[in-house]
């Protein structure tokens, strides 16, 4: 029995050791590209076509990065970005948690259909709408202005926003709605005093999911903004790598500047979604 | 079917809160939705009138327009490619995170990573990866003893370039399949050990089975992804090159809409590529009553 024991742990601590080997493997494989870029970022040109790389570049060039952010209206580009995303993420959590609140709370004749037709919306492809879109706002006068990356949030968000505030929404128990309505509390006022503040996880990681979506968006941008003055960091990004074609190591450094407020965003929400989990935990 | 003075309210209250979807739904997809239709059989540049010309459009395509062909055949090629190999490796990876090791918290972190990186962000760098003389890939491939490979340049690998771009950000799915993991109760791993079941054989007749509805929803929305792929890398990294090799099918799409301004022929690929995801998904989701298992249902209809 103790010799059957003795093999078996042996063959765990083995079996350990060779998770481990692949873990770190793995992970080896999946940070190259990041370290790639961070490398590159901070070498000279010359550097930059060196064989075999160098994989911590002598000397240290901080000043790419300078470069990076001054060569190109970076700061006018950041501020168009954050305006348009801020706008959107206020778009979506007002009315798609106004519009998930009347589909969880509500009722009304015609409820079953038209959830299910918001559902089905998921289902069409973005490409049969984005023309007569496109459209829709040329004729609005609407294009090279931000309006069109912005006012469709304020319908609705998106039909997963919707979708995901009220599956939240149906967790919160009823009997509050119900005292509050005998405390003589207005349908709005349930909504805004009782639910929202009650979904603050919910609306955190849904406020996470439209920043990604409308930092990252290339394709918004890139058809209704002309202007140079205009443009968001994705689409001011695309325009820096046609000028300075060749230049890696600016090219890195713009797009570590790119990336970096998402991989913050990342590692904050983390913990506020390990938060909201703790909190609706110790309440429900 | 009277309604009283209280349900009345409450359902006018509730058409109120709903709507600005309703107003969006009309305005951003009803309404375009129809329009797409009716442009896609007409002749519009946006500068001059439109034409009625009625299937003319979905002909040209279907009949004599070789890049439609291409860009089609590439993106399958793509998805072909790109839907296994997602699947393989989002579960393999998926398999490691589940194991109970120490620091497993820091490597489901760092495996994430990539998944968060902007497609933007993506292309620039995998494009200076890809580079054929001083990139990394080479370089590392090299160690291998295979020589440096033209990626972006060749247009047999240019597919596959963008599929191991792609297989790097499979983070995303990877999460959906450690959910899944973590739902399979652990009193059937031990009821296989006591039958003397082997580690591969545990996966095959445990973990499968009970992960397949998670595989059967990544398989669809990693078809339907495929499919609508590659706009950004490709226009950025590619331009749809060398010869049309990368021609994704959406990026053609955009460039008969706002580079030759073809209004009509690019809302008619729109339904085509709407009707080709829709057939593939219906056949996927009847194949799958042979190997999806759902718990509670029993095997056998």
């Amino acid at each position: 029995m103790s010799e059957w024991l003795k093999k078996k742990s042996t063959q765990q601590a083995a079996s350990k050791s060779f998770v481990y080997l692949l873990l770190i493997g793995g992970s080896i494989l999946f940070l190259i590209p990041f370290i790639w870029m961070l490398s590159t970022s901070f070498k000279t040109l010359e550097d930059v076509w060196v064989l075999p790389p160098q994989w911590i570049p002598k000397p240290f060039i901080w000043k790419n990065y300078f470069k990076a952010l001054t060569v190109l209206p970076f700061f006018k580009y950041t501020i168009n970005t954050v305006i348009i995303t801020v706008s959107c993420i206020i778009g979506t959590l007002l009315s798609a948690s106004l519009v998930a609140y009347g589909f969880a709370r509500m009722r009304f004749p015609g409820k079953g259909p038209l959830f299910f037709i918001l559902i089905a919306t998921m289902m069409i492809p973005g490409q049969v709408t984005l023309i007569p879109t496109f459209i829709l706002f040329k004729y609005l006068g609407w294009i090279d202005t931000f309006l069109p990356l912005i006012v469709p949030t304020f319908f609705g968000g998106s039909a997963f926003a919707v979708f995901m505030l009220r599956q939240f929404f149906l967790t919160i128990p009823v009997e509050l709605d119900e005292a509050a309505i005998l405390d003589g509390c207005t349908p709005f006022e349930i909504y805004w005093r009782i639910i929202l503040p009650l979904s603050k996880p919910a609306l955190g990681s849904l406020a996470i999911f439209v920043f990604m979506g409308t930092w990252n968006d290339f394709l918004g941008p890139l058809i209704y903004i002309n202007s140079m003055d205009k443009r968001t960091i994705a689409l001011g990004l695309q325009a820096f790598m046609g000028q300075y074609a060749g230049e890696w190591n600016l090219m890195m450094a713009a797009a570590v500047i790119f990336l970096l407020p998402c991989l913050i965003i990342f590692f904050v929400a983390q913990k506020l979604f390990v938060q909201g989990i703790v909190v609706s935990g110790v309440k429900g | 079917m009277k309604l009283t003075r209280t349900e009345k309210r409450e359902a006018l209250t509730g058409y109120l809160c709903i709507s600005p979807w309703i107003l969006g739904l009309i305005i951003f997809t009803a309404g375009p939705i129809i329009a797409s239709i009716i442009i896609s059989f007409t002749n519009w540049d946006l500068v001059t009138s439109a034409s009625w010309i009625g299937l003319a459009n979905y002909q040209k395509l279907l009949g004599k327009d070789p890049i439609f062909w291409k860009s089609l055949q590439v993106t399958l090629y793509y998805t072909v490619l790109n839907v296994p190999l997602a699947l393989i490796f989002s579960i393999a990876i998926a398999v490691l995170m589940n194991q109970n090791v120490r620091g497993i918290f820091l490597f489901r972190t760092l495996y994430y990573l990539p998944a968060i990186v902007p497609a933007v962000a993506t292309a620039i760098l995998w494009r200076w990866i890809f580079h054929h003389e001083f990139g990394i890939l080479n370089i590392l491939i090299g160690f291998l003893g295979i020589p440096p490979q033209k990626w972006l340049v060749d247009p047999h690998l240019v597919i596959p370039a963008f599929v191991i771009m792609s297989i790097w950000g499979v983070g995303g799915g990877m999460l959906i399949y450690l959910a899944g993991l973590q739902g399979i109760p652990s009193q059937l791993y031990e009821a296989a050990e006591i039958d003397g079941a082997t580690s591969w054989k545990k996966f095959t007749s445990v973990t499968l089975p009970m992960l397949s509805p998670v595989i059967l929803y990544n398989l669809i929305m990693g078809i339907i992804g495929s499919f609508q792929a590659g706009f950004t890398t490709s226009y950025i990294m590619t331009s749809g090159g060398p010869n049309n090799a990368s021609m994704f099918y959406v990026l053609y799409l955009f460039i008969n809409a706002f580079e030759y301004f073809k209004m009509g022929l690019a809302c008619a690929q729109a339904w085509v590529l709407f009707i080709i995801i829709l057939v593939i998904t219906i056949i996927v989701f009847k194949k799958s009553e042979n190997w999806v298992y759902y718990e509670g249902v029993g095997k056998g209809r």
